[in-house]
């Protein structure tokens, strides 16, 4: 690691001073930013450790859920008003990491992590657009079984590797930033940004920026939701392809849908065209399969991923067919 | 505020990039905790923070600041075993024992989260408030610890008994 400073902020004012120094970087529970540091992939001059800053999780007014950037991941998944009201996303956030991490994690934090790339985290023998633009991207001839089909570009195929994210794209969840020129909110899935030429740049976060909070809308009461993810061992890994999906049937029809993917792009994708092909059409499994074919129409397989294609339509359809069964 | 390791205070590193796990190997000489991966792939590094299960190798130690730690050496205030430790060794959970430092915390931090009814990836209603702690659960919570001797008979066997006695108890 190379030296750094670190300080506790004590109140979101004070992080957001600290957190304009150059090459200052906001600290959560560490589990990502640490390793990164570590490897020298990350090097901060300054860490301003903002684990003491709101992690309330509170049912708003509008019937929504607020929950504080600080909070744990597992503080979030246990809570019971995620349970009953949001199950995909405590279903989401058990799935994503080890109750040792989750225990450390920040919701904050979790949005924000890096890609799992493994030429992104070989800073010394491989090259990589991401960590140093311009440079390069040996993932793209590479091994690059884990790698992204949807959304990618020349210059980097890196996926996100975050579950609660996904489940947050498809809980339509926005992000509330404060930041040295105020507060503003973003939707989740606007949040992030696809490479194109500049995969370094991640998200719209500004420079000194800081997530403050995660706002959820009311969820439907009769819809039904899960998140399944596909991984190469049962438990403890990330995901190849993960489906979080929000459906509600009304006869027979599909009164509402919300779907979002993982392990499949540089970003939560949220499946936009399967849901428009869904929206208030039959809710039967020919319907799921033809959604999800539509929705990977334009998937771009690299080397060893093609597999994933398949992966993903199936899971698509797998998930939503569930879905219909238990609401049927 | 110093840190508090089995009781007893700590003043913290002057460096902030010292881990929780070097600080307490090589500055407190408790070498009980154990150095795996030290990426946060494979739980030897486990300890308890304020009864909470978290990975000391991602931890930098200046983090838990105010914060009561607990290591393997400090599960018993008389340095005798904790049931957990002697289940482990009745049912041969270990065989090199690299890991089990770290299996016997994580296991004692699951056993607080199913007390307070923490689902876990595997809970089938995830809105209850109890969990049953079936061996697909144990396996489940512990996936974040790894064996690479191939001791998880045992070391499921061991925890599920102590779990078990102490829920008798």
């Amino acid at each position: 690691m190379t030296p750094f400073s670190y300080v506790r902020a004590r109140d979101t004012t004070e992080a957001i001073q600290l957190g304009a120094a150059d090459r200052a970087k906001y600290l959560g529970g560490g589990t990502n930013l640490v390793d990164l540091m570590r490897e020298t992939v990350e090097r901060p001059l300054s860490l301003v450790d903002v684990t003491g800053l709101s992690s309330l999780i509170q049912e708003s007014d509008d019937g929504g859920l607020w929950i504080g950037a600080a909070a744990k991941n597992a503080a979030v998944a246990e809570h019971l008003a995620v349970r009953r009201r949001y199950p995909v996303l405590a279903k989401a956030i058990l799935a994503g990491a080890s109750a040792q991490i989750r225990n450390m994690a920040t919701v904050g934090g979790n949005i924000l992590q890096r890609t799992r790339c493994t030429y992104f985290y070989d800073e010394d023998g491989s090259r990589c657009n991401k960590r140093a633009p311009g440079e390069g991207c040996d993932a793209l001839d590479g091994f690059n079984r884990i790698h992204a089909i949807l959304g990618a570009s020349p210059a980097c195929v890196a996926t996100h590797p975050s579950d609660m994210a996904v489940a947050l794209a498809a809980l339509d969840a926005t992000v509330h930033l404060q930041g040295p020129g105020g507060a503003r909110t973003v939707r989740l899935t606007d949040f992030y940004t696809l490479p194109g030429d500049r995969p370094d740049i991640e998200t719209v976060l500004q420079p000194g920026e800081l997530i403050a909070a995660i706002a959820l809308p009311p969820p439907s009461v009769a819809a039904r939701a899960t998140y399944r993810k596909v991984r190469d061992r049962a438990s403890y890994a990330f995901a190849l392809i993960s489906v979080a999906a929000v459906l509600e049937v009304e006869n027979g029809a599909v009164k509402d849908v919300r779907l979002a993917l993982g392990g499949v792009a540089a970003k939560p994708w949220r499946a936009h065209k399967a849901e428009s092909l869904l929206q208030g059409g039959p809710a039967t499994e020919r319907a799921f399969v033809a959604a999800a074919e539509a929705e990977l129409a334009d998937a771009a397989p690299l080397h060893h991923n093609g597999f994933k294609i398949e992966l993903a339509k199936r899971t698509i359809a797998a998930v939503l067919g569930a879905l219909a069964g238990e609401v049927a | 505020m110093p840190i508090r390791i089995n009781g007893i205070e700590a003043d913290l590193p002057g460096d902030p990039r010292v881990s929780l796990l070097d600080f307490l190997r090589e500055t407190l000489d408790l070498h009980g905790t154990k150095k795996g991966c030290n990426q946060g792939a494979c739980g030897a590094c486990t300890v308890l923070v304020d009864g909470e299960r978290i990975l000391s190798c991602l931890a930098l130690a200046v983090q838990y600041e105010g914060r009561s730690v607990t290591t393997i050496e400090g599960l018993t205030g008389d340095g005798g075993l904790h049931p957990l430790q002697q289940a482990f060794i009745e049912h041969d959970g270990l065989q090199c024992g690299y890991c089990t430092p770290g299996q016997i915390c994580s296991a004692l931090g699951l056993f607080a989260e199913v007390a307070r009814g923490a689902p876990s990836g595997v809970t089938g209603d995830i809105a209850a408030v109890a969990v049953d702690l079936t061996g697909d659960e144990l396996r489940e919570r512990m996936s974040g610890n790894l064996c690479r001797c191939g001791a998880h008979n045992g070391i499921v066997a061991a925890i599920a008994q102590t779990y078990a006695a102490g829920r008798a108890a």
